[in-house]
């Protein structure tokens, strides 16, 4: 079920230049979520951002009716989320989409790049609380721009990569040594971030008969499957990426890659 | 407490607050947010006599105060609606309009004469309108004569009630209304979107698939009402208005201007419980100005 609720701000905590982390106290009992469902979260007092904005959900702590949100800073809306104050009421309309499915074998990589890691360390919160131990690839342009990376340590093994080389590994994740192994340890990729890393990643998983799950940020009007505006080309039509995704099977996509 | 029904012709709704198409799916996207049986009336997605794919992707583009869509009627076809969706909204206890689009008058006629045995939908929005389609949606609705003949075909089949959604892309919509009002509508809707464009700075393309789109939100809100205005004092007919709402005020400046009823279109997105909002708002206005009922406010605008 969909809700629409005020959600309070409990902290605004800054990571980088780009990044902020907002905890957002749920007024009750909160609704239970899946991995890579995201909130359409209302910015008041934007001038210019008429609809609201999609967001993954970082983060749950059902134990105090807590959730996170992770927000790059890239316009105004975005801008407008990220000064708002602990105590301050924000609008949201969730749980949204279709999220992450389990894999059938314990060997998982998760995969992200810029703001596409944001859904994937409550996946990883997910899978630990499953039993399965996840291993981490996160690729930034620099190490000023990886996020969070002690979090997702608590949960699993994390590597990385930069494309200066001031952190990990130098190059794009595609790069990362343990890409190259001649037998991956792992049978699934999870993945989020920029369409062309994604691509590569799906690509590579389907030569080596691992499965691939993406999750696309088309640009959304509604949310909720309304107005037909998010749609990706699928092996079945256009499909919206706000009810049948954000996360897809890479194979399910017709994608150029 | 005020009386809040409204009359299209035979068509009763309990309030004057419908939904616009395509915007409000085919009503269960929002049943989590309202109790759908508490609108005055939906009109579902646009409905074609084959199945569609749209446009492709980016079909939208935020605007100021409003946004442009080119989803190009993307549906399941009119027997994908019969087959597939109609089983799971006949329940309702709204009135539920098809909003009908076409390529040719004879496909008009086609999925017009199918949904006339559907005992649950009381009426069809006919959409002659439509800024997102290669062949026919618009052309019809811009030129007279066009928007008579379709209007005339789908009457000669269409035995329920008949509301035609009008353009606002023409010079003078007047016309128009009289036009199809002449044909035989039993009310005339309007406005649809307005053509419109964008133009991303960085990559120097535009941002929608089609290069224009239609226009839609608070921003066209002023070019909706007058032409309201001017449509409502051309014909006998009731007049469904639209364009922008997004709040009580807005819903009641469209009554005033002379609409029986409204629709609610892109605001559903940013609050999808704005509908019983303004139900609620319009009955607290009959309270707080004493009037008894909801037809006193339709045309009541004073002008001196
Ligand atoms: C399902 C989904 C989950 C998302 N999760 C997160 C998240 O957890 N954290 C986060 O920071 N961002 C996330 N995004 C992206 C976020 O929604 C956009 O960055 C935001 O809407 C931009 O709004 P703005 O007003 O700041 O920027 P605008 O002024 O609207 O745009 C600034 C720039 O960002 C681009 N942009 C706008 N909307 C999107 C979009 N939906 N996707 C990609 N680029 C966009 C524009 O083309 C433009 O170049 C997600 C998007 C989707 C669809
Ligand atoms: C995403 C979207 C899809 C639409 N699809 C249709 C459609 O299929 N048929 C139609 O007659 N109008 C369609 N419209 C137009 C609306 O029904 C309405 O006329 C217009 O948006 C103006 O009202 P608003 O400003 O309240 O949204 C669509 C509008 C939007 C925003
Ligand atoms: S954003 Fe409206 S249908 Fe997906």
């Amino acid at each position: 079920m969909k809700h629409i609720t005020d959600f309070t701000v409990v902290t605004n905590q800054r990571e980088t230049d780009e990044f902020v982390v907002l905890t957002l106290q749920h007024p009750g009992e909160l609704p239970s979520m899946v991995p890579g469902q995201f909130a359409e979260v209302r910015v008041d007092g934007a001038e210019n951002a008429f609809l609201r904005r999609p967001l993954s959900i970082h983060d749950v702590d059902y134990s105090n009716n807590t959730i996170k949100l992770l927000i790059q800073e890239v316009g105004e809306g975005t801008r407008v989320l990220a000064k708002l104050k602990s105590g301050d009421q924000l609008n949201l309309v969730y749980p949204l989409g279709t999220g992450y499915t389990l894999p059938k074998s314990n060997r998982v990589l998760l995969v992200g790049g810029g703001c596409g890691v944001a859904p994937l360390l409550f996946l990883g919160r997910h899978f630990v609380e499953n039993g399965i131990r996840p291993k981490f690839l996160i690729g930034g342009r620099t190490a000023a721009t990886l996020i969070r990376l002690d979090a997702y340590e608590q949960l699993g093994d994390v590597y990385v990569t930069t494309e200066d080389g001031s952190a990990g590994h130098k190059g794009f994740v595609i790069h990362h040594p343990i890409m190259k192994t001649e037998t991956p340890e792992f049978d699934h990729i999870y993945t989020c971030g920029p369409d062309a890393m994604m691509k590569v990643l799906a690509k590579y998983a389907g030569s080596r008969g691992i499965t691939c799950q993406v999750s696309l940020e088309n640009h959304m009007a509604c949310g909720f499957g309304a107005c037909l505006c998010c749609v990706t080309p699928t092996v079945d039509g256009h499909k919206c990426t706000c009810v049948d995704g954000p996360v897809f099977d890479s194979k399910y996509l017709k994608w150029e890659i | 407490m005020g009386n809040l029904k409204v009359q299209l012709g035979e068509l009763t709704l309990s309030n004057p607050v419908m939904t616009a198409s395509g915007t409000f799916g085919y009503g269960e996207e929002y049943a989590d947010f309202v109790d759908i049986n508490t609108l005055g009336g939906i009109v579902v997605k646009g409905t074609t006599l084959h199945a569609r794919e749209g446009n492709a992707y980016p079909r939208m583009a935020e605007t100021a105060k409003g946004m442009l869509n080119a989803v190009g009627l993307q549906n399941k076809g009119v027997d994908g609606f019969i087959n597939e969706i109609y089983p799971r909204i006949k329940n309702f206890k709204t009135n539920i309009l098809v909003n009908v689009s076409g390529s040719t008058v004879e496909e008009y006629i086609e999925t017009a004469e199918k949904i006339n045995e559907l005992d649950a939908i009381p009426g069809i929005e006919l959409n002659i309108s439509c800024p997102n389609v290669k062949e026919g949606g618009m052309a019809f609705g811009t030129s007279c004569p066009s928007a008579i003949a379709v209007a005339n075909a789908v009457r000669r089949v269409y035995k329920k009630h008949l509301m035609v959604k009008l353009s606002p892309n023409v010079t003078d919509i007047t016309e128009i209304a009289k036009g199809v009002e002449g044909a035989g509508a039993d009310s005339v809707s309007l406005i649809n979107t307005l053509l419109g464009m964008a133009i991303d700075v960085n990559s120097r393309k535009p941002v929608l698939s089609t290069i224009t789109g239609g226009l839609s939100g608070p921003c066209i809100k002023p070019v909706a009402l007058r032409m309201v205005w001017q449509v409502a004092q051309a014909v006998n007919v009731p007049v469904v208005g639209m364009g922008g709402i997004a709040s009580t005020e807005d819903a009641i400046e469209f009554l005033l201007a002379g609409a029986s009823a409204i629709q609610i279109g892109t605001a559903n997105f940013i609050d999808p419980t704005i509908t019983i909002k303004v139900i609620n708002g319009i009955r607290e206005y009959l309270e707080i100005n004493q009037m008894d009922d909801v037809k006193q406010l339709t045309g009541a605008l004073i002008t001196r």
